[in-house]
């Protein structure tokens, strides 16, 4: 259904002309290409955090608490006298992986699970559409309440309870993208090639659904931060004194009605800017994928 | 000389798009007379839809006029403003489009619809309207109007929203009525029932009516005058006659050509010296069966249940070897059912198929994949774009049926054979590793048919494989085929709702009306002296374009 | 003929809850019985030994099979038996009973909050592409879904109680000067409107406006978002075109034609919209001490007063059910394409 049906001259592949398509599009709008390089740096405070900051995170200096930030300590020290600066930075791995192994995990089972309901229809779909509907008669958050109340108050459970209540979306998406194609021109002519069912799946249908799957993971991972925190924000999964945002902000919120904002603001500031980031480039990858819709 | 009605002059339209500004339409000058029909005919990207849009001055945000001028009854339609625009739409002129269903909006009835453009240009009040909206229903031939009245579109058949929407447009007896292709996507009788329609309306009220249409003969049937655009531009406008008898500019003579008339061969539709002009060799009728098909049926729904539906009802035929057969009939006649069928991707609820010699019926469709006659029995699909994967390379679609049946795993002598394909086909080697966005709806089209053969089938279901595409594409497409069934000594089975490609393409015709054969036969007897109702019909609803007096 | 087929369709739609229901209490009950590690251990709390484990074993039945254990469990749901809390002594029903008013003073009015907002907003950057109303349509939207609201409402506290000294301090529904109104509907404000006492009235109201104004900016994006985006798909169609073409007025075109039909996909998104706001409901009532349903819920987590959570979980869940009942029901009465499929 692809409007470009005009042809570009040069006989580039897709590859380059979707490589073309990318800068253009990251030179058009420069939100987007922010949101990437604000990406990258999240990325690398994951992965080199613990190694860059100036004080043991979970140290506590007993004769400097809550200091208001300073050329000391950037970001102030907390009511133990932890740099908040330096909590704020380690956190980001943590946050980070918690949100990115749910959301990989709803992704693949989820993903799986719709396209087989999408393709083969019947009972498969029937039961996992009823999975789905029951997952999602709850208020998500919630259920996921519900789970780490239950199984235990663990970081792997908060890391299980998002996965699963973010795997209707994929699930229900993959169905929908998997079942609009089932009977495609192109599905039938792989069938009459001599394909079978799963070869079909996998690499006939699959591949075309994935691109509006890239903008629901990188939607869905900022939801899944905010998730994450807000479950330990509540005071389940992770524990203090293990630096999260979540947590963090929690433990500043009895310090703002007296005025020590940093404790709230800094860990907060950091996971608006991380969910911020991954919804931009969410957005930034509509575009990209599908420039019809562009909101 | 009376003023003309509708007066354009030098009209330039320009789009701003992401590569720049691109000029659709380029010093366009027409004019219509009260009482007139004009056709604007023109292959896709010809601009005709453009300008007339840009007489309702409702063209998307990215498009303008850039030059020239408007006229409607001395009004300057560029230059007025939005204000008295909207008082001249739908009072003074009207526009009607393709795709009826969409045209209207779907949660509210389709009499309220007709009464807010009469309560609008103040032609009711609200203690008539619905009266008056009624009335609109009935000039327009719906049947029991006070009950469609309350009808939603998702209610009403397709060419019943057509007709509501000819309804909105006539309601306030505008003066002029432009209609974008009416009737694209419609059956061939409801066609005919709703261009008769608009014709006898606008002729009782004196309307001027500008039919902008791909179809030749359409506009042959309904216009008094015809103009023909190419790229932007019109090349030649003439009365009706006059262009069909001696039509003037390059382009009209190869369109004339090649739109099928009852009278033309195959190899006409393509220009003298052409290359690719292919010739059928005359049927055999001593050759034998290939495909012989016994009380086909196909039942969806539990049987017995009230959704139960009969798509397909004891179907019988035969099919030679190296014949081409027809398989005509409107939308929902269960012509693609008995293809799903035919090509065992469907299992059917009753009836024997032999193919070849073997009972091929018996094998259910999920093991026929990997059967080894799979590769005899192959097909070319309707619409070319939706039929390649659009991350696939050109290359591995037609590769595809060859790395899975053909056996070859042999990389070099893979690629050696796509592109002898290719070339069989007629599609430039270079193309191979594009991907399908990246190409014409022709060439698209090629590629289907390079991989529906690359396994040398005996029998190839082609199903309604030059609909989507413009005439002087199917011209070309057509004859491939023609030449490709010679050359490999294939059987098809056409299928088609065109009679006039089926008569160009088929040796025998068989007629399908609510899922049973209505009559069978010869190409030529059929077509010129139908047996049954529903076949004269049909037949009678063809437009067809006047043969040229210089054939 | 028309009216008693809607009214079918209504009583389809209310049937159709029934499995979404017993989903929940499946779910529930999986999630208390089924998982590893003894629920009794729970039930007992933290500070059981081991003989009050094993009476809570044999009082909950626990040594029966589980298909037994369910029927009980739903014998005990349809007595309205949850348990009792640990933590204040009530039976959980009784407690969850006794603050559901509250919760729902906060997420309503919040939500209408945000409606008032969300669709003017939506539909006026729909309207005005790349004018500035669609250019604050975008940041609020986006702002919207990345901040999350105990942040927002910490953020809130402190420039308009600790700074600027506007709102009152966060301490629940009520100044403790004032004594609550007779409960009517539950709402604080209403009910002391009702009662005549528009200081007791104002001073609610006061207390409720900041976690009111911190969830109706959470539930605002969602809403804008789809309002805009449905109403230019929508003002795209071809139907929209045909309207022009007849020579409709711009308002009724863009209000008969174009908004009746985008509300559609925005009815449709407040399901979501209200899974949302349900959720963060909880960690709202947190910031500002809201003596609701999900401020019980964290307390209650605090000391694994499990019976109480899983009273909390079922309940939130029941809501949203016939909230979402609802959702179906108004748009089973607007769309007429609506059919009994299924």
């Amino acid at each position: 259904m692809t409007q470009t049906a005009s042809t570009p001259a040069s006989a580039a592949g897709a590859q380059a002309s979707g490589w073309r398509q990318a800068r253009y599009l990251l030179a058009e709008n420069p939100v987007s290409a922010m949101a990437f390089v604000l990406f990258a740096l999240i990325l690398l405070l994951a992965l080199f955090g613990p190694w860059l900051v100036p004080y043991d995170p979970l140290a506590t200096y007993a004769g400097e608490p809550l200091q208001a930030p300073s050329a000391a300590h950037w970001f102030g020290t907390d009511n133990l006298g932890r740099d908040v600066f330096s909590r704020v930075v380690v956190a980001t791995r943590l946050d980070l992986s918690i949100a990115l192994v749910a959301v990989a995990l709803s992704f693949v089972f989820g993903s799986a699970l719709g396209a087989m309901a999408g393709y083969y229809g019947g009972w498969i779909d029937r039961l996992s559409g009823r999975l789905l509907d029951t997952i999602m008669a709850f208020p998500l958050f919630v259920l996921a309440m519900g789970i780490v109340a239950a199984a235990g108050n663990t970081v792997e459970n908060i890391v299980y309870a998002t996965a699963i209540i973010n795997l209707p979306f994929y699930a229900r998406m993959a169905r929908a993208e998997v079942n609009v194609r089932r009977n495609a021109g192109f599905v039938q002519a792989a069938r009459l090639s001599g394909n079978s069912d799963w070869r079909i799946l996998a690499l006939h249908i699959f591949p075309n659904t994935l691109p509006p799957m890239m903008v629901q993971i990188s939607l869905n991972m900022g939801w899944a931060i905010l998730n994450a925190a807000g479950l330990s924000f509540i005071g389940l999964g992770v524990r203090p004194p293990t630096p999260e945002w979540g947590i963090m902000v929690a433990e500043g919120a009895n310090f703002i009605i007296s005025g020590e904002w940093w404790l709230v603001v800094f860990p907060g500031a950091a996971l608006v800017l991380a969910v911020f980031t991954f919804n931009l480039l969410g957005d930034g990858l509509r575009d990209l994928v599908d420039p019809q819709r562009r909101t | 000389m009376q003023p003309a009605l509708l007066d354009i002059d030098d009209l330039t339209i320009e789009f701003a798009t992401r590569r720049g500004t691109v000029t659709a339409v380029e010093q366009v000058r027409l004019r219509l007379n009260k009482g007139e029909t004009l056709g604007i005919v023109g292959e896709s990207g010809s601009g005709k839809s453009v300008t007339s849009y840009a007489i309702m001055r409702i063209l998307d945000r990215a498009g303008s006029i850039h030059r020239g001028s408007i006229r409607f009854s001395g009004i300057d339609l560029v230059g007025a403003n939005e204000r008295a625009m909207r008082d001249l739409r739908g009072r003074e002129i009207s526009m009607i489009f393709q795709n009826p269903r969409a045209a209207l909006n779907p949660i509210r009835t389709v009499g309220k619809q007709i009464e807010d453009v009469l309560r609008e240009h103040a032609m009711a009040t609200r203690a008539n309207a619905r009266e008056k909206a009624i009335a609109m229903l009935r000039a327009v031939r719906i049947a029991n109007p006070e009950g469609r009245y309350h009808a939603y579109p998702f209610e009403l058949s397709g060419g019943m929203c057509q007709r509501v929407v000819i309804a909105i447009a006539l309601a306030c007896r505008p003066q002029m009525l432009i209609a974008d292709e009416p009737t694209t996507g419609l059956d061939v009788t409801t066609q005919k029932a709703v261009l008769d329609l608009i014709k006898d309306l606008t002729r009782e009220q004196r309307m001027a009516t500008l039919l902008i249409t791909h179809d030749l003969g359409l506009a042959a049937q309904y216009c008094d005058r015809i103009v023909v655009m190419q790229k932007g531009r019109i090349v030649e406008a003439a009365d009706t006659a006059t262009l069909f008898s001696s039509p003037q500019h390059d382009y009209t003579r190869r369109l004339l050509k090649a739109t099928p008339g009852p009278e033309s061969k195959v190899a006409d539709l393509l220009p003298e010296g052409d290359a690719r002009r292919a010739l059928a060799s005359p049927p055999n009728p001593e050759a034998p069966v290939l495909l012989s098909v016994e009380g086909l049926s196909k039942t969806f729904g539990a049987p017995g249940s009230p959704t139960s539906h009969r798509a397909v009802d004891n179907l019988s035929f035969k099919l030679h070897q190296g014949e081409s057969l027809g398989l005509v009939g409107e939308s929902g006649c269960g012509k693609s059912t008995t293809s799903a069928m035919l090509m065992r991707l469907l299992d059917q609820s009753a009836g024997a198929l032999w193919f070849d010699g073997q009972d091929i019926g018996a094998i259910p469709s999920k093991q026929f994949a990997r059967h080894p006659l799979r590769a005899q029995l192959q097909m070319v699909f309707q619409d070319p774009t939706d039929s390649l994967n659009p991350r696939w390379k050109v290359r591995d679609a037609i590769a595809d049926p060859i790395r899975r049946l053909g056996g070859t795993g042999d990389k070099a002598q893979l690629r050696r054979r796509v592109e002898e394909l290719a070339e069989n086909v007629g599609l430039p080697v270079e193309l191979l590793d594009r991907y399908p966005h990246q190409l014409s709806g022709g060439q698209k089209a090629r590629v289907g048919i390079a991989r529906a053969i690359a396994l040398n089938p005996k029998m190839l279901i082609l199903d309604e494989p030059t609909a989507a595409l413009d005439v002087s594409v199917q011209a070309v497409v057509l004859n491939l085929l023609v030449d490709l069934k010679e050359r490999l000594g294939m059987s098809y089975l056409f299928i088609s709702h065109d009679l006039n490609v089926v008569r160009l393409m088929c040796d025998r015709v068989m007629i399908m009306q609510a899922g049973r054969l209505v009559e069978e036969g010869s190409t030529e007897r059929l077509l010129n002296a139908p047996e049954h109702e529903y076949t004269r019909t049909l037949l009678a609803a063809i437009p067809n374009p006047p043969v040229p007096a210089s054939a | 003929m028309r009216v008693s087929n809607k009214l079918k369709l209504v009583l389809l739609r209310l049937l159709q809850a029934v499995p979404a229901l017993f989903g929940i209490v499946l779910v529930s009950f999986l999630l208390t019985r089924a998982l590893p590690g003894d629920p009794a251990v729970y039930f007992a709390g933290p500070m059981a030994d081991e003989q009050s484990i094993a009476e809570i074993r044999q009082q909950m039945g626990l040594d029966r099979p589980l298909p037994l254990q369910f029927f009980s469990y739903i014998g005990d749901l349809l007595q309205g038996e949850l348990g009792q809390s640990i933590s204040t002594g009530q039976p959980v029903l009784t407690e969850l009973a006794s603050r559901l008013p509250a919760s729902l003073e906060l997420t309503l009015f919040a939500l209408l909050l945000s409606l008032l907002v969300a669709l003017p907003l939506g539909i006026l950057a729909a309207t005005r592409p790349n004018s500035w109303v669609d250019h604050l349509c975008r940041v609020v939207v986006t702002a919207g879904v990345s901040l999350p609201t105990f942040f927002t409402g910490l953020l809130l506290l402190y420039i308009f109680y600790f700074l600027l000294g506007w709102a009152p301090s966060p301490m629940g529904r009520l100044d403790f000067a004032y004594l609550p109104p007779e409960t009517v509907t539950g709402s604080f404000v209403i009910d002391a409107l009702l009662a005549g006492d528009p200081e007791t009235a104002r001073a609610a109201f006061a207390q409720l406006l900041l976690p009111a104004i911190t969830l109706g900016l959470f539930t605002l994006a969602p809403i804008a978002r789809m309002t805009r985006a449905a109403l230019i798909q929508v003002l795209e169609g071809e139907f929209i075109r045909t309207a022009r073409a007849a020579g409709l007025a711009r308002r009724k075109v863009l209000y008969r034609y174009g908004l009746r039909n985008a509300i559609l996909p925005v009815i449709t998104t407040l399901g979501m919209v209200f899974s949302f706001a349900l959720g963060a409901n909880v960690l709202v009532e947190k910031v500002f001490a809201w003596p609701g349903i999900g401020s019980f819920a964290v307390e209650a987590l605090v000391v694994s007063d499990y019976a109480a959570v899983q009273g909390f979980v079922l309940c939130m869940a029941v809501l949203f059910v016939l909230l979402n009942l609802l959702i179906d029901v108004i748009y089973t009465l607007v769309d007429p394409r609506v059919r009994m499929e299924s």
